[in-house]
């Protein structure tokens, strides 16, 4: 459990986060618009700006009060940077072994997690010369190499591009669960959110708003992770074997969506996003339709409109939630209401690899 | 032979209660290059203070260095200017002042004596080295400013969260990331002092065989038409003095750490 309430002012910007409880363990995610207080709330929690006042404790231990600070080096916190933060002076070995020279013994070894992360055959190398996201990948070797009890990520993936981000966020999430390290994750991207996160501390105007399991986040309409895409359900399940039609099944007993294309390579993938204006509704069952999904669901709550549409909470056979945007027009015209049986079709998903 | 200049006419009475010489040096020890003989003793004394102050300067410069380039406070500015002092003052104004200070009944040695100190700083090796300090300061401070400035602090920050105390930190990354300013601020250091005159005459007060450095020696060897001695002396730190700029260039451009 992380305790505290701290104020730091850096410049103008003044963070006053609060009283709060943040459990420690899986990935929390730190969500807010920039300049929001992710990466000084970061910074207070780490101990990095000896200015930060208040009081903090991890799991009963005190790291700040009134009079007293324990200095970052002591926390035992591992913290990737946005722009990964490698010493220039050293190879990737250099700075891998930096952390280790300086780590309680146990543990992977160098070459062991050099491999997991993909860069065993860049360890001689400068890391002047690595790519964005191989700097990045040596960045986490070299934070959990210090045995963290604690890894904090400041935006990692801000500056990569689409194909190594996918890569990176389940190196990430693979990782956080191997090895159990708890992970504070700053991102302003809700994709990154809905696919790492287990709990979401939302952040506005250097105050934590509120902090909720992603479940809870995603099911209350005006989320913040909403902002950019509108509403969005990321549903839970296991993938199972390719049929000859080329199809996925994705989900568990009492959930089956069919996927199409190479989605049946990526084994591991646990989660789907679905946004809510791909999701319609219909009375009935139509059979003589192309798309491929229709799951028969319980409406749950239909929202108040916004912009002449309503977003419609329905209930999953397996009681997860799915989000259908539709217009308000078409919600008076079906006489949509909680309790009622519709059919929900779902034009496209997309796998969180 | 104890030639009389107009300084050492000046400080006779300083001299005769008691200038202890710190850095003995045989009065006949000679250098003999093209047929011409100098005297050795100055060519060791300016090396040794130069030095001395290069190792002080180092020591002292680099809290300070760090200090200012870390400073948020408006106050920098005023000391920025204090540190750059030295470079536009008049050197005799500086020495003037320090001379003062450093007076038997100054502030600066009346300190000392609370200290047990009853030693002499004007006309003694001690007093060159402080003149030095002083006078060599900005050489010092302001290449290291640079480079710690240049020095991104996250890095400091990633290794404070692998572990790294205060002093692990400066030697594992701000050492070796800022070594260029290490370089060149002790390379100028050292060249500086080797060059000065008017600190090391108004403080030193060309004391024969004891606060005679070299540039003086060659103003004293003019003054008597000692022409050729004057000459041989010149060219030494003619050629020094090339050594030491091309080192610098060549330290700037060889240990360039690109960082990021």
């Amino acid at each position: 459990m992380l305790k505290g309430d701290l104020s730091l002012k850096q410049g103008d910007f003044l963070l006053q986060s609060g009283a709060f409880e943040l459990e420690t363990s899986g990935i929390s995610v730190l969500f807010g618009r920039s300049g929001s207080g992710k990466s000084t709330l970061l910074r207070a929690i780490t101990g990095l700006d000896k200015h930060t006042r208040g009081s903090l404790s991890f799991n009963g231990e005190r790291w700040q009060d009134s009079t007293w600070r324990l200095p970052t080096q002591q926390r035992d916190i591992g913290f990737v940077f946005q722009d990964a933060a490698l010493f220039p002076h050293l190879s990737v070995r250099g700075n891998l072994e930096y952390a280790v020279k300086r780590a309680p013994a146990g543990g992977s070894s160098l070459v062991e997690l050099a491999e997991r992360v993909g860069v065993a055959h860049k360890l001689d190398q400068s890391v002047t010369t690595l790519s964005g996201g191989e700097k990045q990948r040596v960045a986490i070797a070299r934070a959990l190499l210090s045995k963290p009890r604690l890894l904090c990520m400041d935006e990692p993936l801000s500056a990569l591009d689409w194909r190594a981000k996918g890569e990176l966020l389940s190196l990430i999430d693979g990782l956080a669960r191997e090895t159990g390290v708890p992970v504070l994750y700053i991102t302003h991207a809700p994709v990154e959110v809905e696919r790492l996160a287990d709990r979401v501390v939302f952040m506005a105007e250097g105050r934590i708003e509120r902090i909720e399991t992603l479940r809870d986040a995603l099911a209350r309409p005006d989320s913040p992770l909403f902002d950019e895409e509108g509403p969005v359900s990321v549903l839970e399940g296991v993938m199972g074997t390719t049929d000859a039609d080329g199809l996925t099944p994705f989900g568990n007993d009492r959930l089956c969506i069919r996927l199409t294309g190479t989605c049946g390579e990526k084994k591991s993938a646990t989660r789907l996003r679905i946004l809510a204006r791909d999701v319609s509704l219909s009375l009935e069952n139509p059979g003589q339709i192309s798309i491929l999904n229709h799951l028969e669901v319980v409406v749950e709550a239909v929202h108040p409109e916004v912009g002449g549409r309503v977003s419609v909470a329905c209930r999953l056979a397996d009681g997860q939630l799915l989000l259908a945007e539709v217009t308000a027009y078409s919600s008076r015209r079906l006489s949509l209401q909680a309790g009622q049986q519709v059919y929900a079709l779902i034009k496209s998903v997309a796998l969180m690899e | 032979m104890v030639r009389a200049c107009p300084y050492s006419i000046t400080f006779e009475s300083a001299l005769r209660c008691g200038v202890r010489p710190l850095f003995e040096c045989k009065k006949h020890d000679m250098i003999e290059l093209f047929g011409i003989s100098v005297s050795a003793q100055p060519i060791w004394l300016t090396l040794k203070v130069a030095l001395t102050t290069t190792v002080i300067l180092l020591l002292v410069g680099t809290p300070l260095a760090w200090w200012l380039a870390h400073m948020r406070s408006s106050f920098k500015i005023v000391l920025e200017a204090i540190v750059a002092l030295p470079l536009v003052l008049p050197p005799t104004v500086l020495g003037f002042y320090l001379l003062i200070v450093m007076s038997p009944n100054g502030a600066l040695t009346q300190f000392l004596h609370v200290f047990g100190f009853d030693g002499q700083l004007t006309f003694s090796f001690a007093g060159l080295v402080i003149g030095s300090v002083f006078y060599s300061l900005p050489f010092a401070v302001q290449p290291l400013m640079h480079a710690f400035e240049a020095l991104p602090m996250r890095l400091l920050d990633a290794a404070a969260t692998l572990r790294a105390g205060v002093l692990d930190r400066f030697f594992s990354v701000v050492v070796p990331l800022a070594r260029r300013g290490f370089l060149v601020a002790g390379t100028l250091t050292f060249a500086h002092t080797v060059g000065e005159f008017g600190v090391v005459l108004m403080v030193g007060g060309n004391v024969p065989d004891t606060t005679r450095m070299v540039s003086i020696a060659i103003f004293d060897h003019v003054e008597s038409l000692e022409y050729a001695e004057a000459h041989l002396l010149s060219a030494m730190m003619l050629l020094f003095s090339v050594v030491v700029l091309m080192l610098v260039y060549g330290i700037n451009r060889r240990f360039a750490v690109k960082v990021g």
